[in-house]
């Protein structure tokens, strides 16, 4: 990654259109891929359900205290200005 | 949201392919995806240092906005501790799945890689979900919460697929702000994964 950075960097007056869609495309493959691995993985199929439960539950409490922390600091933000 | 079903359809797609075994099983080995991953560190990389315009942006913010990532990833850390009794994973590795911060393809990809298959669904399946609460409720957040709440609600996704919904609900005025989160969060995401999973 950090080659990476380097990179673009160097190369930053250039323009390069394709950039975006080859960070898509790896992204499908690798998605892709991942399906694949899941699939052929029967342990993992059969516990599907109980794992996207897991998946929301944390989705769920991850995005609440983000949402509150930010609270937080607007709050703190707000009584500085005042 | 086109994106992600465009996404899920690709990670379906894989799915139905190994459960009926169209295709050979020897292809779903974890090599062709760690180059493949290689290739898209580099260009996530290359797509960050390509652009010195937004860094140059950040001067005109509000000197503690700037803790707002950091109140992004302490917010999420806290609510997935709360909750991490509840599950047989560890809390490092419900950690690494909160520290996508919506950003599933990638955390997807690598806690695949470090921890496995069943991990990795959950983080892919978490952080998109993740996305989809703060594209429905933004608005409420935004009256609940305050305005930087979406902001911090979309993590990683702030500088591009939430990034419409944020300006539209927090205001104008937010956007550097939303650009500076995803930005800094993007950045964070390989690493505060490969960690989390790491320990």
């Amino acid at each position: 990654m950090f080659v990476g950075i380097v990179a673009g960097y160097l190369f930053r007056s250039r323009k390069i259109p394709f950039q975006n869609g080859l960070i898509l495309t790896l992204i499908w493959v690798l998605l892709f891929l991942l399906g694949l691995e899941v699939g052929v993985n029967d342990n993992v199929v059969r516990k599907f359900a109980s794992l996207g439960l897991e998946a929301a539950v944390i989705a769920v409490t991850a995005t609440l205290g983000s949402v509150f922390a930010a609270k937080l600091l607007w709050r703190s933000i707000k009584n500085h200005e005042k | 949201m086109k994106g992600s079903l465009i996404i899920l359809s690709f990670f379906a797609t894989g799915l139905l392919l190994g459960v009926f075994r169209w295709i050979p099983i020897s292809w779903a080995n974890a090599d062709v995806s760690f180059y493949v991953l290689c290739a898209l560190m580099f260009s996530v990389g290359f797509s960050i240092g390509h652009q010195p315009d937004t860094i140059k942006q950040f001067r005109k913010i509000h000197s503690r906005v700037l803790f707002l990532p950091l109140t992004t990833i302490v917010g999420t850390f806290a609510g997935v501790l709360v909750v991490s009794v509840f599950f047989k994973h560890s809390t490092a590795e419900l950690l690494a799945v909160g520290s996508g911060f919506g950003y599933y393809s990638l955390s997807s990809v690598l806690i695949t890689q470090c921890k496995g298959a069943e991990l990795g669904t959950i983080a892919l399946l978490s952080n998109i979900m993740r996305e989809i609460l703060t594209l429905l409720f933004a608005p409420l957040m935004v009256r609940y919460f305050g305005n930087l709440s979406p902001i911090a609600a979309g993590g990683a996704t702030t500088m591009d697929t939430t990034f419409p919904i944020i300006v539209r609900t927090a205001g104008k005025e937010f956007s550097i702000v939303s650009i500076y989160n995803g930005f800094v969060l993007d950045f964070c995401v390989p690493f505060l994964v490969t960690l989390f999973c790491s320990i």
